[in-house]
């Protein structure tokens, strides 16, 4: 499959960034590139590929679903601190954070702990 | 990657990294070890007596939802032979607090306790709408935290309880204490770290939850389904306290037990004697009977701050010179209504 379907949840008010909406569901491609910005193609070579991971899935949600300051979801190239993020139901860290790689139908959720309590 | 096991029970899959312990743990294991360390924390500093009445300090948030949860579920599991009362404090904010209230409604359903609500407009008479208008989004967090804190306890009278919880968490703390550093406030600095606090002439205040980790009582929340509002205070984005947030956050993302580590640095504090010698003593409030370091208790300063319309002389002990200059108080002025302790505690109460 060149393409990975997820179903994304936001809580804990991030929703607000994200058009007020807690669950969404994202198409993104299989394979992304490895160096995270677009290969020289001047040179004719394909730029290396990796599998779409976590640390991707983020500033693809950041540039393409995110409605508003960035700068409350994201924070030198992963999830601000304070949110918190589940995969499958798990803590993202016992999965390896950012560099877990993505499969088809996997459930991502982020929830802000940044509120009142 | 292949599915750890919990390392507590060795059976089902893990789903959390304890921050406290660095442990890989499943969702019962989970929900154990939090509820049991609430009820350690709560023994230990042996907080209640049996047949106490104890109110609960419920915004919605959910910090305060977890605690009503847990306090339900400690009660039941431990026969602690408490009375758990809900009361949540309306600032006014329109927007913010009235829609966490309708949270609060629904724990009240959820948990089948009785709830009393009561705002500052009732008390008085201003909402923090209102003040921040007059104010400004600076110095407002000043206002609503000394309105709050006397809101509590005087709603705590009406319900003549014993106690008072409040779902303060580890981070919190450690952000009072960095927070207390950075602004010199020795005073505070030795009270902060303080899991209960009872002054002469107010209710005992504790917080179980001193040693929860913010993460895990949020998970804990996810987990459990628990319903809580979550949006930031409007007026929160300008407070000083975000600093020390942010901060902490950064700390706790290089080395998670640094939030645990700064609480207890905090409680090792001792003030030098030369330094306790200058702190002011407490007394009674001569306006609003309530416990105060001055002749007036801040809240009364604050408020005749706000009719005067010399609002922000009044936040600043040093501001204040500007505020008497001004001339004598008005005779006719609004006021707080004088403050009473429920009848069964006498002043001079120690805590057991």
């Amino acid at each position: 499959m060149s393409t990975i379907s997820l179903k994304i949840e936001f809580g804990g008010g991030l929703e607000l960034l994200f058009s007020n909406q807690r669950s969404h569901r994202v198409t993104i491609p299989a394979l992304v590139p490895a160096s995270g910005s677009s290969g020289d193609s001047s040179s004719g070579e394909e730029a290396a590929k990796k599998p779409a991971d976590l640390s991707y899935l983020i500033s693809w949600l950041k540039d393409h679903l995110l409605k508003e300051r960035a700068e409350l979801f994201v924070e030198n190239g992963t999830v601000r601190p304070g949110i918190l993020v589940l995969v499958n139901d798990a803590d993202w860290e016992l999965e390896g954070e950012g560099d877990y790689q993505l499969k088809d139908g996997d459930e991502i959720v982020f929830i802000s702990t940044l509120h009142g309590g | 990657m292949p599915a750890r096991t919990c390392a507590l029970c060795n059976d089902a899959r893990a789903i959390l990294k304890r921050p406290k312990t660095g442990q890989q743990i499943c969702k019962e294991c989970f929900f154990y070890v939090f509820e049991t360390e609430v009820h350690n924390t709560i023994t230990e500093a042996r907080l209640f007596n049996r047949g106490d009445r104890v109110a609960i300090g419920a915004s919605g948030g959910k910090d305060s939802t977890v605690l009503a949860h847990v306090m339900k579920t400690l009660n039941e599991r431990y026969d602690y032979g408490l009375e758990l009362f809900l009361l949540s404090i309306d600032e006014g904010i329109t927007g913010y607090r009235d829609d966490s209230l309708e949270t609060v409604k629904r724990n009240q359903q959820q948990y089948d306790m009785p709830l009393r609500i009561l705002s500052y407009e009732e008390l008085y008479g201003w909402t923090m709408d209102a003040i921040v208008s007059q104010v400004g989004k600076k110095n407002n967090c000043t206002f609503c935290g000394v309105f709050r804190r006397q809101a509590l306890d005087r709603g705590a009278a009406i319900l003549n309880v014993d106690h008072i919880v409040t779902g303060h968490n580890a981070d919190d703390i450690a952000e009072t204490v960095l927070m207390n550093i950075m602004r010199g406030d020795i005073a505070r600095l030795g009270r902060c770290t303080s899991i209960c606090t009872q002054g002469e002439d107010t209710i005992k205040r504790s917080k179980p939850f001193k040693y929860a980790y913010e993460k895990e009582i949020v998970m804990y929340a996810y987990f459990k389904k628990l319903d809580y509002f979550s949006t930031e205070c409007i007026y929160s984005p300008d407070a000083y306290r975000g600093h020390a947030r942010g901060f902490l956050k950064d700390l706790e993302a290089a080395r998670p037990s640094a939030i645990i580590d700064i609480i207890h640095s905090g409680e090792a504090f001792e003030i030098k004697e030369d330094v306790k010698a200058t702190q002011k003593i407490q007394q009674t409030c001569k306006r609003c009977g309530y416990m105060s370091s001055n002749e007036l208790c801040k809240a009364c300063t604050l408020l005749e701050g706000l009719e005067r319309g010399l609002a922000s002389a009044a936040v600043t002990d040093r501001a204040r010179k500007k505020f008497d200059a001004e001339g004598p108080t008005p005779g006719n002025m609004r006021q707080i209504p004088r403050f009473t302790l429920p009848a069964h505690i006498h002043p001079s109460h120690s805590a057991s």
